[in-house]
């Protein structure tokens, strides 16, 4: 293979995965704003605190000291030895070898650096699947993650463990080469970790050419490994990866417990109460996914929905701490915050598809409401234990709200004892039978 | 407990030309519920011997809306903050407590957006400045060295922040405050929140209150101190469940400092 073939297909090939990437990343955002318009631009500081400590930081992933020192351990591997991958692109197009190596011992201490956080992200990932599918973790085993999820985490990490194996085989191989002097293989970099793989696996029994053959395949591996991993991305829970940042940048800052105005009711309110003032004008109709879109109370499908619950959906790593933290879930109700976050984004991506299809949205007579029960949503404490456990800052109890807000407003749909404290609220001022002239009886006595 | 209780409302108040220090929101649970009767006027007697002047709206207060909201029904809260600002803001109100954290919460987080902007606070947080400005001195009396366990509210702790002012409330009578496991941020919810108070459960293996009655007793307290009217009868109620109400006694934040303080 000449280097010439070797560079064009290289280029073809990341050019066509980037390409790829691109779109799908497109669709994505175009299905997250399917959702309504929400101005999120206040206070933008904080903001980028909250960003910096809870994405990049991982502050709320080691309030669960070992599963969260392992994560820091793949999400720093993940990010740092990315840095590798802009010197394999340079070598890929220019058939050059380690272009960087002239950075000395700089390029010593990264290649060094990045052997030990691939060990580490080779054991930790292998912890991982250990919990998952040995221990088997109680929030890991649970039904809503039964089929495509728990493939989907489970490819993740072998895919990772696979990636990390292929780099540090790269390695060894490379490091042999450089110890023979191979022509092309320039002395360059530290191993300390692929060194001891080259001599535990007797590389230097293996003739040079199955080394070089070793070292490229691998190195093939790796790149297209990474390709394939960027475009797997948006099928995958994976996904948070990226939009952990904005996500958490776009999060509430309010209160946990402050639920959101409905200005149109509170209009329509006033007016009522006031002859005076005019009922708040309807809003105009919009257009979304090619389709006149008509403003209804609370949350019938995504469209209703905030564009940032649907980038939470998105964002969900399915880790289950909400739901294991969740006092109905721990009482065996149905209710699961993690499962409401998985049916929003498997819905959205449903929408999605048809106009992928059709070319605009086309009602399939389906909703949220047909993967999210009553049960579930009348589970509901409002507790909050889900936004706090959350280490992306999802919120599932606006969902959950929201399509309360549907049933009661828009279907008249409750449960019966909450018609009467409605009734009674209504009609004594309290949510109980008693009526304002009973107010300041406990004032007797 | 042998003093009469001095309470005058806003209306009182305004025909006689003056302005209470701050306004006390009794809460529907505070005003009608039997257990939670108790907790109101253990913190008036709080407020009476602190020569607080505060002042209720009485017959002219009305439920927050917080419940109605909960359950979905935004009419039903519009309608009710609508005339609660009005009323409030008629009076000129700048300062409420309440010893619900549910209607803390929405005075505090959700009235704004209608109109109404109020300094508010719960009356954890209330009775806490009291005893810092010595306003009202309370020494051990009978908590001194008792097991006590704070149950956070979630309304309060995990909703607005507030998981401090309790338990030094309870530190000031002496008490040897033990936590639960899961506590503050994480403290477990009593099953209330979010309209459930008002509703069956949901179908289920076991009741949301007992699991956390379970853990509170797992502490072997004298008392488990609550902060909010819903808590405090679910936890009764968990607590009877497991047939200990002759050993363990349920009791606000209010109540314990009354009575310590024999007020
Ligand atoms: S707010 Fe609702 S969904 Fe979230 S933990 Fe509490 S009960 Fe569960
Ligand atoms: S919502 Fe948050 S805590 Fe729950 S599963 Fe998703 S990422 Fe995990």
């Amino acid at each position: 293979m000449t280097m010439g073939i070797a560079s064009i297909v290289f280029i073809l090939l990341v050019g066509a995965a980037s390409w790829l990437f691109g779109r799908n990343i497109m669709r994505v955002r175009r299905n997250i704003l399917l959702g309504k318009d929400e101005v999120i631009n206040d206070r933008k500081g904080e903001r980028w605190g909250v960003m910096t400590r809870v994405a990049l930081g991982q502050s709320k992933m080691v309030v669960r000291p070992v599963a969260g020192i392992l994560h820091i351990i793949v999400y720093a591997g993940f990010v740092i030895i990315n840095i590798e991958v802009l010197e394999i692109i340079i070598d890929g197009i220019f058939g050059t070898h380690r272009v960087l190596s002239f950075l000395g011992p700089l390029y010593d201490f990264l290649i060094g650096s990045f052997e030990w956080l691939a060990i580490g992200v080779w054991v930790a990932c292998a912890i991982f699947l250990v919990r998952r599918n040995i221990i088997k973790l109680k929030r890991f085993a649970m039904k809503e993650l039964d089929g495509w999820p728990k493939t989907d985490a489970n490819l993740i990490l072998f895919t990772e463990i696979a990636l990390m194996t292929a780099f540090l085989l790269m390695n060894a191989a490379d490091w042999s080469l450089q110890q023979r002097g191979v022509e092309h293989y320039v002395a360059a970099g530290a191993y300390p970790v692929s060194a001891h793989i080259a001599s535990l696996t007797s590389f230097s029994a293996l003739s040079t050419g199955t080394l070089i053959a070793i070292e490229r395949i691998c190195w093939w591996f790796h790149i297209i490994g990474i390709l394939a991993f960027l475009n797997y991305l948006v099928v995958s829970k994976h996904l948070h990866i990226l939009l952990a940042f904005p996500n958490v940048w776009y999060s509430k800052l309010k209160p946990r417990t402050e639920m959101a105005n409905m200005p149109r009711i509170a209009g329509e309110v006033k007016s009522m109460m006031d002859p005076s003032v005019p009922p708040p004008e309807l809003p105009a109709p919009h257009v979304v996914a090619g389709v006149e879109m008509t403003e209804r109370f609370g949350a019938k499908d995504v469209f209703d929905l905030s564009w940032k619950s649907l980038m939470d959906a998105y964002s969900c790593t399915e880790c289950g701490r909400c739901t294991s933290e969740c006092p109905a879930n721990l009482t065996g109700k149905l209710l699961s915050p993690r499962k409401i976050m998985m049916d929003t984004r498997d819905r959205v991506a449903e929408v999605g598809k048809v106009i992928d299809a059709k070319g605009k949205w086309e009602d399939d007579g389906k909703s949220l409401h047909t993967r999210i029960s009553e049960e579930e949503l009348w589970a509901c404490t409002t507790c909050n234990a889900c936004t706090q456990a959350c280490p992306v800052n999802i919120d599932p109890v606006n969902i959950i709200l929201e399509m309360r807000r549907y049933l009661v407003m828009e279907e008249s749909r409750t449960r019966p004892a909450l018609t009467s404290m409605f009734n009674n609220v209504e009609n004594n001022g309290a949510p109980w039978a008693f009526g304002p002239d009973k107010r300041m009886e406990w004032t007797n006595a | 407990m042998s003093q009469p209780l001095t309470i005058r409302t806003m209306a009182e108040f305004a025909a006689a030309g003056e302005v209470p220090e701050v306004l006390f929101w009794v809460g529907c649970a505070g005003s009608f519920d039997d257990r939670a009767k108790k907790i109101t006027k253990a913190f008036v007697r709080i407020l009476n011997a602190a020569n607080v002047k505060f002042a209720i709206l009485g017959q002219e207060e009305s439920c927050t809306g917080d419940p109605a909201r909960r359950a979905g029904n935004e009419f039903l809260f519009q309608m009710q903050a609508l005339t609660n600002v009005t009323v409030l803001n008629g009076y000129g109100v700048k300062r409420i407590v309440t010893a619900c954290p549910h209607c803390f919460n929405t005075l505090k987080n959700e009235y704004p957006a209608l109109g109404g902007t109020y300094e508010v606070l719960h009356h954890t947080q209330f009775i806490n400045a009291l005893m810092k400005e010595g306003r009202i001195k309370v020494e051990g009396g009978s908590f001194a060295g008792k097991r006590i366990t704070f149950h956070d509210p979630c309304y309060l702790g995990r909703g607005n922040g507030e998981y401090e002012a309790p338990r030094e409330v309870l530190l000031k009578l002496d008490a040897a405050l033990v936590e639960m496991k899961r506590s503050r941020a994480k403290g477990l919810c009593c099953g209330a929140g979010g309209a459930q108070m008002f509703k069956e459960a949901e179908p289920g293996t076991r009741e949301v209150n007992t699991e956390r009655s379970e853990e509170a007793l797992a502490e072997q307290p004298a008392v488990i101190a609550a902060g909010c009217p819903f808590c405090n009868t679910m936890l009764t109620d968990g607590v009877k469940h497991f047939n200990k109400e002759g050993e363990v006694r349920v009791k606000d934040i209010a109540e314990l400092v009354a009575e310590a303080g024999d007020l």
